[in-house]
This record gives C-alpha cells, sequence and structure tokens, in this order.
C-alpha cells in the first residue's frame, strides 16, 4: 500500500518546482515589496504645520505683488490607499455627502464628472474644501487638521479616477449593511434643560 | 533578589483585584468559578493518582525484571486476568461518571447564565475604533444619558447591556462579573450584567479590532444603588456655562475650532458624535479608553500629539497656540 519508491518522491518534488526559477521568484518578491508603501500609515506628520496651507493657496487667482506658483503642490496622499480610506469615511462622518451626496452631486456639485467649477489640482481642492467656496461650500479651516483635508483632498480626487488605480477605495461604505446606532434613541434636541 | 521576590507578589496582588476571572462579583460569574475550581480540583486528583499508579507500575516492573532476567515468562493465571479486567473496567466506568457529573453541571450553569432576568435598566453600549460609547436608555428620549469609556452599574441590580458597533468586530469583556459577548455591525447582541459588590473593575476589547485594540479599555464603576441613582442624575444635568474667563475663552476654543465637529457637549452647541461626549470629561478617571489617567497634565498632552500616546487613533494633533490650550484645559477642568 505505501510501497511508493524513493526515486518516485524525488521525481514529485522536482516536479514541484518553479520552472524558471529564482529570478522569477525574486520578481514576484520585489513587486510584494513594492505594494508596502500603499498601506502605509504616517500616523505622524512632521512638522506638523509645514503644510502650505496660508501660502500657496488663495480663493481669487488676484493677488497684489508676484504671482506665486501653485501649480506643483503635490497631494500627499494620492497614492496612499489608507488615507484614501480615512478620506472616505470622513467624507462621510462630515456630512460632505449631504450636498455632494456619494459624488453624483445633488445640493453641491458633482464630484465624479470631469468638470470642475474651481479646479481639479490637489490645491485647488483643498483651497476649496479649507477656504469654503460661494453658494454654499463652507469653510473647513479651523473644522479639520490640515492632513485630514489632504486625505479628503486624495479621496475626491479618487472619485473621477485622478488618482493612481491601486490607491482608490475597493468598496463604497455607503452600502454597507448596519443599524444605525443612534436609531434606537433620539437624543436630539441636546439643549433643552432636563427637568 | 528580593526585589524581584516583591515585585512578583505585588503582580500577584494587581491579579487580585480588578480585571480577574477569579475574583468574581456576579451571581453568575461565582457560579462559573465554583464550577472551574470543581474542574480544576477533580482533575489535578486525577491526575495525581494516574501518575502515582504510572510510576508505582514501572518501579515495580523494573524490579521484577532485573530478578527475573533469565526466567522465561510464565502463562498469566486467569483469575489475575479477570480481576486486571474488572479494575480497569472499574476505572473507565468510574472515568464516564466523573464526565457525566461535569457535563449535567456545566450545562445547569450555562442554564442559569443564558436566562433573561427582569432587569432594571438599559444599556447600549457602541464600539468605536478605539473607544466605547455607553448610552443609557429611557423610555424619555430626554432623558437618555450619552456617556463614554466608563460603565457605571448599579450593584445588586440587573442591568440589560445591548451590544452594537460602528465599524469591526469588538469583544465586551468584564472579567470580574460576565464572560465576553461580541459587538458585530449590523447586529444587535445582548448580555446581563448583575454585579453585587460596589468597586472598580476593568473592561477590556477582547477580540482583535485593528491598530490601539490593547488600549481599549473600559473602567466599570459598581456604585451602592443609591449612589447610581445620584450619579445617573448627576450625568443628566448639562454642561454649565464656565464662570471665569480663561475657562469662557476655552470654551470659544472649543466650540469655535476643531474640537467641535468629532466631539459633543450636551448644553452647547456641539452635537457630533464621532468622538466620545465630553460633557463630563472632567469627572472620569481615564482619558483615550483608559489609556491615560486623567490629570491635567495628561489631557494636554493628549490633545496636543494624541498620536504619540495612540498610534493610530482618528483624533489629529492640534497644534494650539499655547494660550488657547490653556484656556482649553481650563474650560474642560469645568466639565465635571
Amino acid at each position: 500500500m505505501f510501497s511508493r519508491s524513493p526515486d518516485r518522491v524525488t521525481r514529485g518534488l522536482r516536479a514541484l518546482r518553479p520552472r524558471g526559477g529564482a529570478p522569477l521568484l525574486l520578481a514576484t518578491l520585489l513587486l510584494l515589496a513594492a505594494a508596502c508603501e500603499r498601506e502605509q500609515r504616517r500616523f505622524v506628520e512632521s512638522p506638523p504645520s509645514a503644510t502650505p496651507t496660508g501660502q500657496l493657496l488663495t480663493v481669487s487667482q488676484l493677488q497684489p505683488g508676484p504671482a506665486y506658483i501653485t501649480a506643483d503642490v503635490e497631494a500627499p496622499y494620492d497614492d496612499n490607499a489608507w488615507a484614501v480610506s480615512q478620506g472616505q469615511t470622513l467624507f462621510t462622518s462630515m456630512n460632505c455627502v449631504g450636498c455632494h451626496f456619494h459624488g453624483g452631486g445633488g445640493i453641491g456639485p458633482a464630484l465624479m464628472d470631469d468638470q470642475w467649477i474651481y479646479g481639479s489640482a490637489p490645491e485647488q481642492i483643498f483651497a476649496s474644501i479649507a477656504e469654503g467656496r460661494p453658494n454654499g461650500m463652507p469653510a473647513w479651516k479651523y473644522k479639520l487638521s490640515d492632513q485630514q483635508i489632504w486625505m479628503l483632498v486624495s479621496y475626491v480626487r479618487s472619485l473621477s479616477g485622478l488618482i493612481p488605480k491601486g490607491a482608490r477605495p475597493g468598496r463604497s461604505d455607503h452600502m454597507m449593511l448596519t443599524t444605525p446606532p443612534t436609531s434606537t434613541a433620539p437624543a436630539h434636541p441636546k439643549m433643552t434643560t432636563v427637568p | 533578589m528580593r526585589r524581584v521576590a516583591l515585585a512578583a507578589v505585588l503582580l500577584l496582588a494587581a491579579c487580585a483585584g480588578r480585571q480577574n476571572v477569579l475574583n468574581p462579583v456576579s451571581p453568575g460569574n461565582r457560579q462559573v468559578n465554583t464550577l472551574f475550581w470543581w474542574m480544576l480540583g477533580v482533575g489535578a486528583a486525577v491526575w495525581a493518582l494516574v501518575i502515582v499508579a504510572f510510576l508505582w507500575a514501572s518501579l515495580r516492573a523494573r524490579r521484577r525484571t532485573r530478578e527475573d532476567l533469565e526466567v522465561p515468562v510464565e502463562p498469566v493465571p486467569p483469575e489475575a486476568n479477570r480481576r486486571a479486567t474488572r479494575i480497569v473496567g472499574g476505572l473507565v466506568a468510574l472515568t464516564a461518571i466523573i464526565l457525566l457529573v461535569f457535563l449535567i453541571y456545566d450545562f445547569t450553569v450555562g442554564r442559569a447564565l443564558a436566562a433573561h432576568p427582569s432587569r432594571a435598566l438599559t444599556i447600549e453600549i457602541i464600539g468605536h475604533q478605539w473607544w466605547w460609547e455607553v448610552r443609557y436608555l429611557d423610555p424619555d428620549p430626554q432623558r437618555i444619558v450619552v456617556d463614554a469609556n466608563e460603565l457605571h452599574l448599579p450593584a445588586g441590580d440587573t442591568v440589560q447591556v445591548k451590544l452594537l458597533s460602528r465599524d469591526v468586530i469588538h469583544s465586551f469583556w468584564v472579567p470580574n462579573i460576565i464572560g465576553k459577548r461580541d459587538l458585530i455591525p449590523g447586529y444587535v447582541s445582548s448580555i446581563f450584567l448583575s454585579p453585587d459588590r460596589p468597586g472598580v473593575y476593568r473592561a477590556q476589547c477582547a477580540e482583535f479590532c485593528g491598530h490601539e485594540h490593547a488600549k481599549m479599555a473600559l473602567p466599570v464603576v459598581v456604585h451602592p444603588r443609591d449612589g447610581f441613582s445620584q450619579w445617573l442624575q448627576r450625568a443628566r444635568t448639562p454642561a454649565a456655562a464656565p464662570a471665569d474667563s480663561l475657562a469662557l475663552a476655552g470654551r470659544t476654543v472649543f466650540l469655535a475650532g476643531s474640537c467641535s465637529s468629532c466631539h459633543a457637549i450636551t448644553g452647547e452647541p456641539a452635537y457630533a458624535s464621532l468622538g466620545p461626549d465630553l460633557t463630563h470629561l472632567a469627572s472620569r478617571r481615564t482619558l483615550a479608553a483608559g489609556t491615560l489617567v486623567n490629570t491635567p497634565g495628561n489631557l494636554a498632552g493628549w490633545i496636543v500629539d494624541p498620536q504619540a500616546v495612540k498610534p493610530g487613533a482618528l483624533m489629529p494633533a492640534n497644534a494650539l497656540a499655547p494660550r488657547d490650550l490653556r484656556a482649553l484645559l481650563a474650560y474642560l477642568e469645568t466639565l465635571k
């Protein structure tokens, strides 16, 4: 019953060895290692206030003195899947969906098409979020940290495919089946005094 | 050496208290404990007997081998054979009986634990990455208390806890009071707590839930019954406007700045529910879900750079001007 001869075993093992051998294996490992940065989390940005908010970003293109170069600000999170998914979470929890819906637009303009009123460059979207825009877009400068706004920038850019495909969120959270935890007990209005 | 011994004793002393299954403070857990000690005792006794029998047999066999080395093996007499069969059969039956008794005992304890007793209060606990939201429900919505990162219970009463999750699977575990129960997104599970000895215990998230799973603890305060209703009454009062000017400036920092985009304070125009409710922050024992002791210094460090304390927490670093930070701290201190 267990009469498999030793040389049959050796032959079987040899069959398992990949053809093409070491180079292919090495290439695979290198590719895998290259993917590590996709999910890298940078919890501490140093220094935290070094982002060029006050300097480069303005509401209007009209300004005194020489023109600042604004075209080359790089979005820090465009290739980072974790940060983009954090931006996605913020997009819901900060109620961006209230006006822009899930990218399709409604009260506010759509974000998933290729039309941009105030520009699609990272620093232009940053300015739109941080400073607000006329006709309803509030300013978030004092309500969110710069990192959070940059995460939102990358998520908003992902909606119309402006960031690398590898970093875009794989699924949308708003389709998730969850019981909203607050549905059991409406807590508002909170300002009333308690008897 | 003496220092090591002292440290060991201190460590063991720490085991005796706040987060220990062997220090039960509820009837259910006490039953589980009795079952555990019986199983351990009987199991240890059986094990010791088996080991003694084994040693005795092997020593005896060794002695006999040395004596009868050259003697041919003689057939075992039939009566000895029968005796051996009877002993083995008896021991197998005894083992089966012991296991059966424990099975029945185990079922009865499990049945007692699974009972749905009548309850005095329903509390909702919502797991977040990585903190606990606690809501003391009431038929009158105005009387609902929303709190965070601390669970208050009355001693001698049964409380139903409904468990929900906002993001991933967490698990609620107060070793002194009750076993684990998972918090599943999109599903409401329920567990009954009936602590009967006042004290401060410690619950811990018991299901790996991400980066800061280990720093997701929940101090559990069991009050005497009157103490609990007093606490609940106090927890219902909204925050009062601060009296001194520094705290008033801090209130402005809180409401105009980024704090209010995630945190709520009852009585103030801050309604966000993304982070813990801060209405009674100053009366809590710990900060950041049991991570830090609640002192002004720790609070300042936490506000300025949470990522140094709890990397991955959703609270971002806040580069506040020193004057603003002092004012904010003075305001938060008033939130008793």
